[in-house]
């Protein structure tokens, strides 16, 4: 599996980091427990397209949004995950 | 038929023709009293015990492709209880006394041989730690011991003990565990399950359920619509897509975890050793080949096949631990697909609806709850409870914050 990073090209999987699906936005303080047993033990976990949160820790360390097959491994987009949440 | 001394000597003189089929290949029944879905080991014990010791007869096995075709056949088959925690301890220990009867108790030769796990350890901390776990599993009934490097040296040939980043500092041995052949215990189960009663369907792929209120009372079929008194989900690796078929979402990834066959060998291991220093384990199989593998890749994955990264991350580790290994030619690799849940641990119990349960978040440790997983899920559909040695594996332990967490590593399942 190769992943292509934004700053430094098609790269092995080996040199990333796979966080998991890309979290749902982070519940309020005071939101009730269910909120966050949710956000913090329950997953879609879905065979077919998914988007995850990935770090190319041993590259250029950057943050990215990597959208992948979970039946076949190819990876169909690469964004950086600064861009595509704003932040 | 039994199978026994007697009947093979018949057998042997009447020209081996009066044998019957292991198991019945079933073909569907409008309605069952218990629908498992699943044939793998899980499931099928799942049958075995609510026959025999439930006295629920009118089951069914829905298996999609052929039984033990999943998880079953693609493991490293090592069967141990070294666990430290009380809610796992108890429920691995249980399942090891299955297995220790479970050849005569099945009359099938599952092979279960207690070849001895021993984990390895490369430091004074480790070493501590593992003092810690042994006290565990010996208050918890089970059997430890504590090995230091002479004992080691004398047990395993080959080791590398000149390892100056990971000498090897003793180990920790529980002489009851071991190996036994995968596809015998599914066949085992089966045959036995079969023989009280139980439907096993093959070819039946589940692909929906039917609701009403707060029950299932169908399962709709590649093979037509199934009536179903209970329900239970024995798919590890696919429980999440079987829980939204119903409407559950459950604290599960998926992902692959390979393992290795190496060409025959002369007898050269004749236990299981486990790298304290990596992610390793190895045994020889009664045919010679080297069984090893190591971690999961970390990505979720449904694809039953992994990344060469992780291939050579194992070998990087199998030669660490045995030099001479880097000689030995690998026959083949496979990949298993996971449930890996938040804490390492596994879900057996009720689901939000009325009259559906599972087994499953098996992580890699599958293979060896494989009786006691069965016993328990046959537990509690017969009494719509968990047993005592299954209550502590429910669903609702993440939301109560009672994890069981051996590793310590929180809510992250690629890193269990």
């Amino acid at each position: 599996m190769r992943i292509t990073c934004p700053y430094c090209g098609s790269r092995g999987s080996e040199e990333f980091t796979c966080l998991g699906n890309t979290p749902p936005a982070r519940p309020a303080d005071d939101a009730p427990v269910a909120a966050w047993v949710d956000f913090v033990y329950l997953r879609d976990n879905p065979r077919g397209p998914v988007t995850e949160l990935w770090q190319h820790v041993q590259g250029c360390r950057t943050w990215l949004i990597v959208t992948r097959d979970t039946r076949t491994h190819t990876v169909a987009k690469v964004e950086l995950a600064s861009r595509a949440t704003g932040r | 038929m039994r199978y026994s001394i007697i009947n093979v000597l018949k057998q042997g003189l009447a020209g081996q023709k009066g044998w019957q089929a292991a198991w019945r290949d079933a073909t569907p029944k409008p309605q069952y009293d218990v629908v498992i879905v699943g044939g793998g080991g899980h499931g099928l014990a799942t049958a075995y015990y609510l026959a025999k010791l439930h006295g629920i007869t009118n089951v069914a096995v829905l298996e999609k492709g052929w039984i033990g075709s999943g998880n079953t056949g693609r493991n490293t088959t090592i069967v141990r209880s070294n666990y430290l925690l009380p809610g796992n301890e108890p429920f691995y220990e249980h399942s090891l006394k299955l297995w220790e009867g479970m050849s005569r108790d099945l009359n099938f030769n599952v092979m279960f041989s207690q070849r001895g796990v021993l984990n390895l350890c490369h430091s004074d901390a480790q070493r501590d730690a593992y003092a810690r776990r042994g006290n565990a599993m010996l208050m918890m009934g089970a059997d430890a011991e504590l090995l230091d490097a002479d004992q080691v040296r004398r047990m395993v040939r080959g080791l590398d003990f000149q390892n100056p980043r990971f000498p090897i500092t003793g180990g920790l041995l529980q002489r009851r565990g071991g190996t036994a052949r995968h596809d015998a215990v599914a066949w085992g189960y089966a045959r036995a399950a079969s023989e009280l009663g139980v439907d096993i369907i093959q070819n039946c792929e589940v692909t929906g359920f039917v609701r009403d209120d707060d029950r299932i009372t169908a399962v709709e079929t590649s093979r037509g619509r199934i009536a179903a008194g209970k329900v239970g989900l024995a798919v590890a690796g696919h429980s999440s897509l079987l829980a939204e078929m119903a409407g559950i979402r459950l604290p599960i990834e998926s992902h692959v975890l390979q393992a290795f066959v190496s060409e025959g060998l002369k007898p050269w291991i004749d236990t299981v050793v486990t790298f304290g220093a990596g992610h390793f384990y190895i045994s020889q199989s009664d045919k010679g080949g080297l069984v090893f593998g190591g971690d999961i890749d970390g990505y979720a994955s449904y694809a039953q096949r992994g990344n060469l990264p992780v291939v050579e991350h194992v070998a990087a580790g199998a030669v660490a631990l045995f030099p001479a290994l880097g000689r030995v030619r690998l026959l083949r690799s496979w990949g298993g697909v996971m449930d890996m849940t938040p804490d390492g641990s596994p879900i057996i119990g009720k689901l939000p609806i009325g009259n559906l349960y599972m087994t499953g978040g098996w992580c890699y440790g599958g293979f060896k709850a494989t009786p006691a997983s069965g016993w328990c899920l046959a537990h509690t559909i017969a009494n719509d409870a968990p047993h005592a040695l299954n209550e502590a594996m429910s669903l609702e332990r993440f939301a109560r914050g009672r994890a069981i967490d051996e590793r310590g590593a929180g809510p992250r399942p690629n890193l269990h």
